[in-house]
């Protein structure tokens, strides 16, 4: 009878972004000068989606209490690679597209390979992988170019019936393929219990390791569907520096946002998908209100910083010293 | 052995860990439909026996059989998978999920390759009733029971796995009264269902009332076997002693009356752990804190130190009341306070750090003018400690991590010496060092107190409370039971006492004392 409640308890951080997401937007569109159109959404939707599809997979890595830096540049080398594949007959693109996100799952499991049975750090590992992505991505697109199966990207890009954005549907068909059923497998809670309790998990009989791979794979794939939909929307591949490390860091800071806890075993990749679409609001914000876009960075940082700190709270209430360093 | 088939059986069963022997040729034999009772005292072996059992450890040698045929697990979910299932002393819930998620763990009911959660909520609502907490929620997340309904959903959890044979160790140390009552209609329960169960208790009176046999074990060795209620408590007690005393320890120079008292508690309470505590120490005194493992010795420790927040109760030093928000606090001034902690990797050194540094750390603001470190003044002072407590190192520069466990102790001793405590607190300082460091400690300890400070000192070696300590209080359930005084500190009253029994305890006096 009082199941709601824990329901409630278990999807606060989610509804929070949910909220967050739903006060920045509102503001956002408001204060657009074309108001709350379908363009205006499709707009935004195209925009967040990207760095919804890299915060879920940062999401999957940090349930685990491991932490990916080389989403960003998985993001990008997918891009490049699309920007080869993704292109002629119908027949040719969908192999296009299948080499593409099975380049995702590949690079998901070198890093997840590196980190279970490696036993390196996941900052140190991923950090390393980013790096070779990135060099495969220069390889592949020293200058950007490239170019895509335009009906495809339209298409995916577009409305449906004029209002829907098709990008959103894309997010939601994701959300439903991938996330879903991860976390209701006994694999998806094998990442949960081994971010939350690595040693209570195994003690349990807990599948950790394949769990934790499983998580990793699939963070490569999503952030290779997030490459997939860059090249979509640019028409063109790119082996930008600067915009996969962005995405890494925003993705972490989305992630955040969206309730899931950095120390692993909690949130959801929903939370990090409104975490994501709310953070990209935030930074556009200060177009609406004509803001030099100098301030764009220290504005979002200042956002970022507060809605971190609603997490810390807790700590007030812990009694003995040391569980303040656990 | 009498009668029925023995189901399951361990014979010659030796660990080692390091150069530690854990285990050594033990044997043990259970049969359906029982309750056995396994009793030691700490470190006697009983834990590294349960864990061969459940497959989280693997034995060096030695042969297990079940149902007569020879076995060996290779992991927890293996023993499982046998049906063995083991209630650990420390929790095996994962925090972050919720009760009913934790119960079906190791094997969720699925439909579609995905957890139905339909089916999980009927076999967690079916466990917890079984186990007697249908009170609790299967939504609820662990991480918000509080520990003894924590300690519950552990029973719950291993009932959904349908054992046949059931491991409880210490599995009702947090439980309340009415909680215990319960589990023990439902371990009578599983009994009559023809379950064998294996019990580890430290509590007399519920081996008494559950088990129908018992098995001592002494230096990883099981040392008698016998039908429960054929011995006395006393018997028992010597059966868990009786070990050679290896120790040299100091002579203690006898009480002081004169002394003036310089660390005192009064009324001493913080959560649910340290329970109305007073107690004072003299100069030159070293008063032992004893009782089973985890009945507040830490805590109080703490609550000395500044750690806890929200205790309630006196602290006075040299009689004056002081209030002491933090270990900085703790350390300076005129309280002038240290602690040796349990863990020395976590707590007492920064392992990666060089000796020099941990040795300075505690006392850099003595060391330094105007924020600058006095180089020659540390110099002098280090070489002062490391000669006093001869450490062992094959230089100041090289990283504490690299020492012995002993030459590690004896660092994180001499970082707190370096700020010439008056008080010092001492949590377990020998566990996992040698004997030879041992009896150094053991002296140096004694020398600091004729030198003047008051020692509060923590040990789960009862030997060492009894050759080290003018004053041993007993403590259990954060209360302190009992006090021993001089040569009423004995082993027998040691034991007893901790384990709550009642008895003739020679030399000894009822009741806290101060």
């Amino acid at each position: 009878m009082r199941d709601w409640r824990y329901w409630l308890a278990e999807q606060r951080g989610t509804l929070l972004a949910f909220g967050i997401f739903i006060v920045m937007f509102a503001i956002y569109s408001g204060n657009h000068p074309a108001g709350f159109t379908a363009n205006v959404v499709q707009t935004a939707a195209n925009k967040g989606v990207l760095l919804a599809f890299v915060a879920m997979a940062q999401t999957l890595v940090v349930i685990t209490a491991g932490i990916d830096l080389s989403v960003g540049m998985i993001f990008t080398l997918t891009n490049c690679m699309a920007s080869w594949l993704v292109i002629g007959t119908g027949l040719e693109t969908a192999f296009g597209v299948l080499a593409v996100l099975g380049t995702g799952l590949i690079c998901g499991a070198v890093n997840g390979a590196i980190v279970i049975y490696g036993r390196l750090q996941p900052i140190v590992a991923t950090i390393a992988t980013g790096a070779v992505f990135f060099g495969l991505a220069l390889l592949l697109r020293p200058v950007p170019g490239g170019s895509v199966n335009e009906d495809l990207a339209d298409f995916l890009t577009g409305r449906f019936f004029g209002v829907v954005p098709a990008s959103l549907v894309a997010l939601l068909v994701i959300v439903l393929v991938v996330w879903v059923p991860f976390s209701r497998s006994e694999f998806g809670r094998a990442a949960y219990a081994a971010g939350s309790s690595e040693t209570a998990a195994y003690m349990s009989g807990v599948p950790i390791r394949r769990g934790k791979f499983l998580a990793y794979t699939l963070a490569g794939l999503l952030a290779a569907i997030g490459g997939l939909f860059l090249t979509f929307f640019t028409y063109t591949g790119e082996a930008a520096y600067a915009s996969g490390n962005a995405y890494t860091l925003f993705s972490i800071a989305a992630v955040v946002l969206g309730g899931v806890s950095l120390f692993g075993g909690k949130g959801s990749a929903i939370g990090a998908i409104f975490g994501a679409l709310a953070f990209r609001t935030i930074g556009d914000l200060l177009f609406v209100f004509d803001f030099d876009p100098l301030w764009q960075p220290l504005f979002q940082g200042v956002i970022l910083l507060i809605a971190v700190s609603l997490g810390a709270f807790a700590l007030f209430r812990v009694r003995n010293r040391l569980e303040w360093f656990l | 052995m009498d009668g029925a088939a023995p189901l399951f059986r361990m014979e010659g069963i030796s660990k080692r860990y390091g150069g530690v022997r854990a285990l050594e040729k033990a044997d043990l034999t259970v049969t359906a439909g029982g309750i056995h009772a396994i009793l030691g005292e700490n470190g006697a072996g009983k834990s590294t026996l349960i864990k061969i059992m459940a497959g989280v450890v693997a034995p060096d040698e030695g042969t297990m059989t079940l149902d007569g045929r020879e076995v060996s697990f290779a992991s927890p979910a293996a023993a499982n998978q046998a049906g063995i299932v083991c209630i650990f002393q420390e929790l095996s819930l994962i925090p972050e999920l919720s009760v009913a998620d934790n119960i079906v763990i190791s094997d969720p009911p699925k439909r579609f390759g995905m957890i139905d959660r339909k089916a999980q909520r009927r076999i967690a609502e079916e466990a917890l009733a079984r186990a007697g907490a249908s009170d609790i929620h299967p939504c609820a997340l662990v991480k918000d029971l509080p520990l003894s309904r924590r300690q519950m959903v552990e029973i719950a959890k291993a009932l959904a796995r349908k054992p046949r044979i059931l491991i409880l160790d210490e599995a009702t140390s947090a439980l309340t009264a009415a909680d215990v009552a319960k589990v023990f209609e439902v371990l009578k329960r599983l009994r009559s269902e023809g379950l064998a169960l294996l019990y580890i208790s430290h509590r007399m009176n519920e081996i008494a009332e559950l088990a129908d046999h018992c098995t001592v074990f002494r230096n990883g060795r099981n040392v008698a076997s016998y039908p429960a209620g054929s011995k006395s408590d006393n018997e028992v007690v010597e059966l868990m002693i009786g070990r050679e005393y290896s120790h040299i320890f100091p002579p203690k120079p006898g009480p002081d009356a004169a002394a003036t008292t310089v660390l005192e508690a009064r009324n001493l309470s913080w959560a649910d752990r340290l329970d109305n505590i007073s107690l004072s120490v003299r100069a030159g005194e070293v008063v032992g804190l004893g009782g089973l493992d985890g009945q507040g010795q830490r805590e109080l420790l703490l609550a000395f130190f500044g750690v806890l927040r929200g205790l309630s109760g006196e602290i006075l030093i040299d009689g004056k009341p002081v209030s002491i928000a933090s270990p900085t606090a703790a350390s300076h001034g005129r309280i002038g306070m240290a602690l040796i902690p349990e863990d020395r990797k976590t707590e007492g050194l920064m392992l990666p750090m060089t000796v020099r540094e941990n040795l300075s750390f505690a006392a850099l603001d003595r060391l330094s003018k105007g924020g600058i470190i006095d180089r020659a003044a540390e110099q002098r002072l280090i070489d002062d400690m490391v000669g006093l407590l001869a450490i062992k190192t094959a230089g100041l520069d090289i990283p504490v991590g690299a020492l012995s466990g002993g030459n590690q102790q004896k660092v994180v001793i001499a970082k707190w010496l370096m700020r010439q405590p008056r008080i010092i607190l001492l949590n377990d300082p020998t566990r996992g060092i040698d004997v030879g460091t041992k009896q150094e400690l053991y002296q140096l300890m004694r020398k600091l107190a004729d030198a003047g400070a008051a020692i509060l000192f923590y040990s789960t070696d009862y030997d060492e409370l009894i050759g080290c300590c003018d004053r041993v209080l007993v403590l259990y359930d954060g209360a302190v039971k009992r006090e021993l005084v001089g040569d009423g500190i004995t082993e027998h009253a040691l034991i007893a006492s901790a384990l709550n029994i009642h008895g003739e305890g020679a030399g000894s006096r009822q009741g806290a004392g101060a």
